[in-house]
This record gives structure tokens, C-alpha cells and sequence, in this order.
């Protein structure tokens, strides 16, 4: 693989606490000191045990939770955006082309269909309506969803098959950066498989990789560096 | 590159006060074309009193508040004529009140409803205002036969869906919201809000929308701004504020919601 060096995403001295107002304003801290940088191409995999912060790492990267100190440098062409201080518009301007995410649960939209719930993932720009809705077919087919779920909102599917409607729309457009939490935590063999050459196509393009997996396999199979979370546990 | 953008929409230090008792105070944001921001709080907390001042309804006491107009220009509503207002109102802005009693004519025909906003800016073919008005009822779900009905006779559900087509109709850059899934029963909520979510993606509307439903305010905005008391205490992306909250009042709100 010969991608630029440069690096997609970097950390430098990350830190996340939470502070529970309701329980007499507890803080709890959950990482600090997170360092790490990954590049184009390159698959990143987050180990430790359940708690250690995993998940909260790729959600202050995502802008879903704030960064509480430090620096997520986020690179879109020719800029690089500190996604700890940036404004909510650049933030979801990243979201619409840079990075994507596969969270652990779909959150299904009331009435909308399989189909639209993963086309709707293109977003306007990069993809044509019909084009993006003949991408997620052939991504839902990839993954083993039967054809006539597509125009049936997903609300009522299965845990796996929620699941892999979500892999499909994270999956669906190009995004230099994807982040990854537990993608194949309820899915069988033959699906945990497609999941691993989804990752493994989109590496050969260049997207950078951060993931959580579980599973030995396919950790073994994605991952080009393991990170264990539990070297940024805030001191006691 | 979305750094050169101009605001649609900007307020800064805008207060109300209804003499001794605060309306609002303090508020300060900009808003951008095709983004959705979500007003939230408690009933009393200020909301809908702000949205009456941003929407040029009530004279703010103090701040200002400034409408980018179709020439690219930001104008201050308050040193706008009444009649500017009114024009802004009629044609760039649309307002969506939480009893679509207020916001239609109840007994005049739907498509009456949906053709007024088109002749108040001019159009006066009557076949064409009819065949654009029949198109809008399309859009909301409203089947075409009803379109020579009062929306008296309409459920709660199709008066909402008609208030939508009737601000939609002229094309308008700023949509206001006060509460509109308010007092919809859950099912028929569920598909106005998929209405909703469709028609401001396709058109890029900008919207100001005052809820107290979070999920409301989920499945729609891309920013909040949680009030209480008056003033703004927190905002930001929508799904920060709402799966990281900071303020104490924004972790009750946040907490207080049932699971479904």
C-alpha cells in the first residue's frame, strides 16, 4: 500500500470526563493522555475491556461527545480541523464528506424504508439520488438482507439485521476517515466474513480505519496496530 | 469551502422584558441556510416569545436582529418599514404555529388556503394557482379530492399538513416552527415529522424550531439551544447536547425522557 503519510486523524493529549450533575455533580473521568494517529489506508483497533472508554474515544472524535482537552486534528484536503474546538457547522460539514460512523445500534427513523435509511447516508453531494439508492441495494444484497425488508422502515428488524442495515450506511458512500463501534457483534459467520472485505476494500481505497472489535477473528483480520485504551486511564 | 458562507438569520444580545417579568435575554446565534436549529426548554422558559422576536412579531428591548433579503444583504428587521416585514413574511419566510386554527382560514377551501399565499405575491392565473395548490396537497399527503374542503372538516393531523403546504407553497428561505407535532397523537406525529424531515432536506430550508419534545428535536435539527428562565444555558450539535449534556438543567431534561 502506498498512501500519503500524512496522517487522516491524530490525537494529541485527549481527555474525557463526564460530570453528573444529578449525583451531586460526581466527575467521571473516563481517558486522558489519548495519542495516536492513523493513516490513510491504515486500520486502528482499540482494545480493553468493556468500560475502559473505547467507545466514548470515537465519539469525541465523531463530535458526538466534546473533547474535554487536547486536540482531534482531522485532515479534509487541504485543512486540517481540531474537531475538540471547531464549530457544530464544521462538524457536521466533516460528517457529510470526511467521517462516517457505525455506531452499535441503528437509530431507526419512524416510517422511513431500509432502502432510504441507508441511501439517505450519501447525502446530497456526492451521489445522485437513484445511484445512491442502487448502491444501498447492492450493499443490503452484499449483507444479506432479503429483498423485501428494503421498503419496510427498519424499526421492527432483527438486532443483526439492524445492525447490518447500519454497516450499509456507513459503508455506503466514500468517507476518508470511518470509525467503527463493535460492527459485528451480533452477526454470524457468513456476515462477520462480508464485514471483513467491506473493511478490507475500503483500506485498499485509503480510508482510514478506527475500530472497537471483539471478536479474535476479525481483530485479527482488520487490524494493522492495536491500541490498549487502558494506557490512557486517568490517574486515580 | 463553508467558512465564506453569510448567516441567514443573526441575533445578538436580543432581550424582552413584559415589564418587570423577563421574556428573554441575552440571545446571541447565527443561522445558515439549509440548517435546522431546535429552540428547547420547559413551557415558561422563553421559547416561544423568542421565536416571535426573531420572526419580527414582537419588538425586541434590546439587541438586534438581522435577515440576510434575497440581494445578499443583511438587513436590521428593526429599522425595516412594517410593510417590508409583512412582504418578508409572505414571501422568504414562512410560520408554522402549533393550532393550525391560527395559521389557516378554516372555512375557506384548502386549496384556497394554499393559493392565497401564491396571490399575495402576485400569481393570478386561476387554473395554474389551482393546479400549484392540488401539487402541494400531493406533497403533504392530502388527497386531491379534498381539495375543495374547508380544513374545518379536515382531523388535526391533515390542518397540520395543509399549514405546511400553505407556507412551503412560495418557496421560502426561513421556516419558524412553534410546537408543530404539539397535540398530534403519536402515529400522526410520526409522519409529520417524516414530512417534515423530507421537505427541509429537498428545499434546504432554514428553520427555527421551538419544541419541547427532544426527540423532536433529534430527528430534525442539526443544533439546540436549550433554554430556561429566559436565557440560552447550552447549545450546540444536537447529538452532543443530547448524549453529552453539560448543564445541570440540560442533564435533567435529557434524563426525564421515558424510554419508549
Amino acid at each position: 500500500m502506498s498512501f500519503s503519510a500524512t496522517p487522516v486523524l491524530e490525537l494529541r493529549n485527549a481527555a474525557k470526563s463526564f460530570t453528573m450533575h444529578l449525583q451531586g455533580s460526581l466527575n467521571l473521568p473516563v481517558v486522558s493522555g489519548v495519542e495516536f494517529s492513523v493513516a490513510p489506508g491504515q486500520c486502528v483497533v482499540l482494545a480493553g475491556p468493556s468500560g475502559a472508554g473505547k467507545s466514548s474515544i470515537l465519539k469525541i472524535i465523531f463530535g458526538n461527545y466534546r473533547c474535554d482537552a487536547g486536540e482531534i486534528r482531522v485532515r479534509d484536503g487541504e485543512h486540517v480541523i481540531d474537531v475538540a474546538q471547531a464549530e457544530p457547522r464544521r462538524i457536521l460539514a466533516l460528517r457529510r464528506t470526511v467521517m462516517g460512523y457505525v455506531s452499535q445500534f441503528l437509530r431507526a427513523v419512524p416510517r422511513v424504508a431500509a432502502l432510504d435509511v441507508v441511501a439517505e447516508a450519501a447525502g446530497a453531494k456526492s451521489l445522485e439520488r437513484e445511484a445512491a439508492r442502487a448502491n444501498a441495494a447492492a450493499l443490503l444484497q452484499r449483507l444479506c438482507i432479503p429483498e423485501r425488508l428494503w421498503q419496510v422502515p427498519p424499526a421492527t428488524f432483527s438486532g443483526g439485521e439492524q445492525q447490518r442495515v447500519n454497516i450499509a450506511r456507513g459503508f455506503l458512500d466514500y468517507r476518508p476517515l470511518l470509525l467503527l463501534d463493535e460492527p459485528t457483534a451480533s452477526l454470524d459467520a457468513a456476515n462477520r466474513a462480508t464485514v471483513v472485505e467491506l473493511i478490507e476494500e475500503k483500506k485498499r481505497r485509503g480510508t482510514a480505519i478506527v475500530a472497537i472489535v471483539h471478536d479474535d477473528e476479525v481483530r485479527r483480520a482488520i487490524a494493522d496496530v492495536e491500541i490498549d485504551v487502558t494506557r490512557f486511564a486517568p490517574a486515580a | 469551502m463553508i467558512a465564506d458562507e453569510a448567516p441567514l438569520l443573526v441575533a445578538q444580545g436580543v432581550a424582552k422584558w413584559y415589564g418587570r417579568q423577563l421574556g428573554c435575554r441575552d440571545i446571541s446565534f447565527s443561522l445558515y441556510e439549509g440548517e435546522v436549529l431546535a429552540i428547547v426548554g420547559e413551557s415558561g422558559s422563553g421559547k416561544t416569545t423568542l421565536l416571535q422576536l426573531l420572526s419580527g412579531q414582537l419588538a425586541a428591548d434590546a439587541g438586534r436582529i438581522a435577515y440576510r433579503t434575497r440581494d445578499g444583504v443583511l438587513r436590521d428587521l428593526g429599522e425595516m418599514g412594517e410593510a417590508e416585514r409583512r412582504f418578508l413574511f409572505r414571501t422568504d419566510w414562512g410560520y408554522v404555529h402549533q393550532d393550525p386554527a391560527l395559521g389557516l382560514r378554516m372555512s375557506v377551501s384548502a386549496g384556497g388556503n394554499v393559493g392565497e399565499r401564491l396571490m399575495t405575491v402576485g400569481w393570478r392565473n386561476y387554473s395554474r394557482i389551482r393546479g400549484t395548490a392540488a401539487e402541494w396537497l400531493d406533497r403533504v399527503e392530502i388527497d386531491r379530492g379534498r381539495i375543495d374542503d374547508p380544513p374545518r372538516t379536515y382531523s388535526g393531523g391533515m390542518r397540520q399538513r395543509l399549514q405546511i403546504a400553505r407556507n412551503l407553497v412560495t418557496a421560502p428561505r426561513l421556516v419558524f416552527m412553534d410546537e408543530p407535532t404539539g397535540g398530534l397523537d403519536a402515529s400522526v406525529q410520526a409522519r409529520l415529522l417524516d414530512l417534515l424531515r423530507g421537505l427541509v432536506t429537498e428545499l434546504n430550508l432554514a428553520v427555527l424550531i421551538v419544541t419541547h419534545d427532544l426527540a423532536v428535536a433529534r430527528l430534525l435539527s442539526h443544533r439546540i439551544m436549550v433554554m430556561k428562565a429566559g436565557e440560552v444555558i447550552e447549545q450546540g450539535l444536537t447529538d452532543q447536547v443530547l448524549d453529552d449534556p453539560r448543564e445541570p438543567y440540560t442533564q435533567l431534561l435529557v434524563s426525564s425522557i421515558l424510554p419508549a
